[in-house]
Order: C-alpha cells, then sequence, then structure tokens
C-alpha cells in the first residue's frame, strides 16, 4: 500500500510537473525565438537563424523606407493616448458614482459598462464602421479614438471599482466629520488612495488600445492605419522581416512598462485579484 | 446654542441643511457622476449596435428594401452552417488545449513560494501585455517550414519531410494554445491562491494520494476560476481575427474571416451583419451553457 501510495505521487509530481514546464516553454518560447529572429541577417524566417545583425532594425528606424510603418506608429500611439485619457475620466467619474451604490440599476448600469469585453470585437467594430458611415463621417482617428474608448475603457472601470470598494469607508467619514467637503474629501483622499488602481486600468487600457485590431480594422484606411493593422498587412502579402524587427521593438517595450507597472502599482497582483 | 451648531456641519453650503437631506443630495449627485460615461455609451456602443441588427434586416448592399432576405440567404447556405460550427469547435479545442497545459501550471504555482510566484506571474502575464500581432508572428517563425518545430524534428530523425504546420487547424490550435494562456490561467490562479492549503494536508493526512486530491478536492474547489478562465479563451479564441487569417490562411474559414469578407471585400453589409450576429449568439449560447454547467456543478458541491 504505503509503496503504490509512493508510485502514485511520483507519477503526479511527473505528470503535474512535466506539463507544468511544457506550459512555461509554450508561453515563453515563441517570444524568445520572435526575438532572436529579428537579429538575424537572413531574408527568410529560418531557424536556427544565420548570423548576427541589425539589418532589420536599420531598415525599421530609416525615416524614408519605412515612413508607413512610422505613421502608424504615431497613429496607434496617438489613439491610444486620447482614448485611454478620456475613458481615465469617464471611468473614473462613473466609478466614483457606482462603485457604493447597492442600488439594483447600477449594479444594471455596471455590467452594462464591462459588456465590450464580452461582445466579439468585431461585431463592435462592424457596428461602429456602419453607424459612423450612416451619420457621413469619413474614416479618421477621431473615430477611432471613439471607437478604442468603448473597448478599452472597461479595464479603467474594472480596476478602479475594485480599488474603491477596497477603500476603508471610515476614513471618508472621518474626512467629512473634520469639516471637509465632499470635494476636499475627493481630491485628498479618494483619489491619492485610488490613484494605483486607476493607474493599472489606464495602463491596461492604453495597451489594449495599441493592440486592438478589429476596431482599427473598420474604422481605419490607409492613412488612418494603426501598427498592428499594418504589421497584419506585411504578413498577409509577402512576409516582411521588419515584422521581425518591429515585434523586437514591442517585446522590448512591454517588457520595460511591465516592469515599470510592476514596481510602481503592483500590476500582476491587481490582474490575479 | 453649542448643542445646535454642534449638530450641523460647519463647513460649506450644505452644512444649513438637515444631515438626511444632504445624505439624499449627496447620492443624487454621484449617481450624476456615472452621467457623461452612460452618455458616451448610449451613442457610441448602444446606437451603433442597435444600427447593426436593423442593417441585418435590409435585402440588398444598398440598404434600401427592408425584408428578411439577408437572414434567410444566410441560412440557406449549408456552407455558413459549416463555417459557424467550425468557428466553435475551435474555441472547444482551444479551451480543451488551455485546460490541459494550463491546469497543471495552476497547480503548480500553488506550491511555490512567493517569490517564484511573482517571477511566474509576471511571466504569465507578459505575453498578454504583447500585441496579438507579434504573438501570431511569433508562431509563424516557430511552425513555418523552416521554423523551430520542423527543424527539430527534422535534425532528430523523426520525420524526413518538413510537417505542414501552418494554415492547418492543428497549427491554429497550437497558436491560440499561446495566445490565449493567460486568460485560462490568470483566473484560476486567482481561485486556486484562496483554497485553504490545510483541506490538502486533510486530503493527504486521510490517506488519499495527490491524485485522488486534485481529482476529489482541488478541482471542484477551483471550479469557478476554470469556468472563468474556459468562458474567456473560448471568447477570445472565436473572435480572434489576426490569428485566424495568418496561422490559418485562406483555406481555413471561421466566422470572423467571413464576416471582413462581407463587409470590406464584398461591401454587402446587411449580410455582414447577420454574420456578425450570428457570431454574437452562437458565442454567447456556448458561453451561457458553459457557466450554466457550471454554477451547477458548484451547487451540487456545496449543495
Amino acid at each position: 500500500m504505503g509503496r503504490r501510495q509512493s508510485f502514485l505521487d511520483l507519477s503526479y509530481s511527473l505528470v503535474i510537473g512535466g506539463i507544468a514546464i511544457l506550459a512555461v516553454l509554450i508561453i515563453v518560447s515563441p517570444v524568445v525565438i520572435a526575438l532572436m529572429i529579428s537579429f538575424t541577417e537572413g531574408r527568410s524566417l529560418k531557424f536556427p537563424p544565420t548570423g548576427f545583425s541589425f539589418g532589420w532594425y536599420e531598415q525599421l528606424f530609416d525615416p524614408t523606407k519605412s515612413r508607413q510603418i512610422h505613421r502608424a506608429a504615431g497613429n496607434s500611439l496617438e489613439v491610444a493616448a486620447l482614448s485611454t485619457l478620456i475613458g481615465v475620466v469617464l471611468a473614473t467619474l462613473a466609478a466614483l458614482g457606482l462603485a457604493r451604490n447597492r442600488a439594483r440599476a447600477a449594479r444594471v448600469a455596471d455590467n452594462f459598462f464591462m459588456s465590450p469585453l464580452v461582445l466579439p470585437g468585431i461585431t463592435f467594430g462592424l457596428a461602429a464602421l456602419v453607424y459612423f458611415s450612416t451619420l457621413g463621417f469619413r474614416p479618421s482617428l477621431n473615430l477611432m479614438i471613439a471607437g478604442h474608448l468603448i473597448v478599452t475603457m472597461p479595464f479603467i472601470l474594472r480596476t478602479t471599482t475594485a480599488s474603491l470598494s477596497q477603500l476603508d469607508p471610515a476614513l471618508l467619514d472621518s474626512s467629512q466629520s473634520l469639516g471637509a467637503s465632499w470635494f476636499y474629501t475627493l481630491r485628498r483622499v479618494t483619489l491619492p488612495l485610488i490613484f494605483p488602481g486607476i493607474a493599472a486600468g489606464a495602463f491596461l487600457a492604453f495597451m489594449a488600445s495599441i493592440d486592438n485590431v478589429p476596431v482599427s480594422l473598420f474604422l481605419s484606411n490607409a492613412r488612418t492605419d494603426t501598427l498592428p493593422i499594418r504589421m497584419w498587412g506585411m504578413m498577409e502579402s509577402t512576409l516582411d522581416v521588419r515584422v521581425a524587427a518591429v515585434s523586437g521593438v514591442l517585446i522590448a517595450a512591454a517588457f520595460v512598462l511591465m516592469l515599470i507597472m510592476e514596481w510602481t502599482v503592483g500590476l500582476t497582483r491587481r490582474m490575479r485579484d | 446654542m453649542s448643542i445646535t451648531t454642534a449638530a450641523h456641519d460647519p463647513s460649506g453650503p450644505s452644512g444649513h441643511l438637515p444631515s438626511f437631506a444632504r445624505e439624499a443630495r449627496l447620492r443624487l449627485a454621484e449617481w450624476q457622476l456615472a452621467l457623461p460615461l452612460s452618455l458616451a455609451f448610449a451613442a457610441l456602443f448602444l446606437a451603433p449596435l442597435l444600427l447593426l441588427v436593423a442593417t441585418s434586416f435590409f435585402n440588398d448592399d444598398k440598404i434600401t428594401q427592408p425584408g428578411f432576405a439577408s437572414w434567410a440567404k444566410f441560412f440557406g447556405d449549408p456552407f455558413n452552417y459549416k463555417v459557424i460550427f467550425d468557428t466553435l469547435l475551435l474555441g472547444l479545442k482551444t479551451v480543451c488545449a488551455t485546460v490541459v497545459v494550463g491546469y497543471p501550471l495552476a497547480l503548480v504555482y500553488m506550491d511555490l513560494s512567493p517569490r517564484l510566484q511573482k517571477v511566474l506571474l509576471f511571466i504569465i502575464v507578459m505575453p498578454m501585455l504583447l500585441s496579438v500581432v507579434v504573438r501570431t508572428f511569433a508562431w509563424i517563425v516557430v511552425l513555418g517550414r523552416e521554423g523551430v518545430v520542423n527543424q527539430t524534428l527534422l535534425w532528430l530523425g523523426l520525420i524526413s519531410e518538413p510537417l505542414r504546420l501552418l494554415q492547418t487547424e492543428l497549427g491554429l490550435v497550437i497558436s491560440l494554445t499561446q495566445i490565449e494562456m493567460p486568460l485560462m490561467l490568470l483566473p484560476l490562479i486567482s481561485v486556486m491562491s484562496r483554497l485553504d492549503p490545510n483541506l490538502r494536508d486533510a486530503s493527504a493526512a486521510l490517506g488519499a494520494s495527490r491524485w485522488r486530491t486534485l481529482f476529489t478536492v482541488i478541482v471542484p474547489l477551483s471550479m469557478p476560476g476554470l469556468v472563468a478562465g474556459c468562458l474567456l479563451v473560448f471568447a477570445s479564441s472565436t473572435t480572434a481575427f489576426i490569428s485566424q487569417t495568418v496561422i490559418g490562411g485562406v483555406r481555413l474559414i471561421y466566422l470572423p474571416l467571413l464576416i471582413w469578407q462581407q463587409s470590406l471585400v464584398v461591401y454587402n453589409w446587411p449580410l455582414a451583419a447577420v454574420a456578425s450576429l450570428s457570431l454574437v449568439v452562437s458565442v454567447l449560447t456556448v458561453i451561457a451553457a458553459l457557466s450554466y454547467l457550471g454554477r451547477r456543478s458548484s451547487r451540487h458541491l456545496h449543495g
């Protein structure tokens, strides 16, 4: 019996541990391999890479050869920054209004504001295209900002609501009983305490906007396309290896940004809870 | 005199109101803070979706004749049923793969030291913040004719010809497993890290093997996280347009590609609207069924 038990436990460790190692490999290795490929000199995506070179990065940073990529990257940053900014204002206000409200209507409103996360993005993208063209708008960055606002705002609302519900109500009560006005309490007590939550949400929203394909796909044209849309085009037609260099830059940027967010607001903890 | 002033709030214009009235006024003011977002959502989310539904009830691509012809056309074509079926099947296969590969990782996470937990969580979250396009590109490199998998298998002598992995469903499911993995792991880890470690010790002390503890104690208790992960992975993989088109290629047709073709290539918006509403309805139906099963199994556990 005892031997059978230890055999069973050994098989548990081997199987579970083995699959877990495989899982980490599956998660990490494609990213590492894509990074390696971006430093090769070959024209194809051959593995193992032959020869080390910054050639693809030189081409990528060449202002004339890669003008369209640069413009797409600029569009992406502009759309992400503005939609996140508007999203932070709207979502923080709404969270302040709804987070402590136990009324049924407030729960319904909260679910409604979170629903873009569940709705297939491509359906909303098509709906936005049909809507804006019916209203007579031409594709522009403003339309894209409006579309991205809807699909990225839920990230901010979620983390802000979470930090508001963890806020000790006694703090607000004591601030008010000490004579502070509602606005003064908001400015000096509530906002500083929920700021990490807002910042984590804003970061996730910004990244979601940079990454967004379904909305940009329908609301952009050749002049207003974003980086993912352009990269998709580069992968779909002739596999342009500059995609590897763009990927390398994005991997490095995501890595650095994540480290910063981890140190400042404890990002992963907020995503887990 | 001193008693009456003490009963009032000394500051601000609201200080002269009785406290219950001030309370009611505050409630109203708090509600109003959600107004800007409500207006934005009404104009930019609800209105477009309603218009999309309306568009699907037009017969022609000029959107002039109302009618049911687009619905009849879409559901009169057996090919579209196959596309819907393939899309849902792709979602289910990805869900199964992420559960099989991801669940053991979540188990291991529970046994790690807090420091290693932090590192692992970072590794899990990191790809999530990486553009889907980049992750899809990475899989082209891995699965291509001269990619890592083929080169390794050739070198080991297990195959003599490179396998065709890109533009197959297998390759797509493998890629989506990695791309969607964080969505499975985050809710799982969230639920599992709240499990009482004493439960496992108790199970072991009562003589259960670790396998038995896993299937009779941990799996049932982690059901809410598992269900949440399955829902997220399913919803995301069935609508993963970039991965589906780039890794799946043009021969594997799923609903998002069909919607894209109808709306931006053929410009038949009513038909695209029908297709995208079918996507919503079929995905949400499976999600509702999954969460019903999840709720029933956890009720079974607690009842």
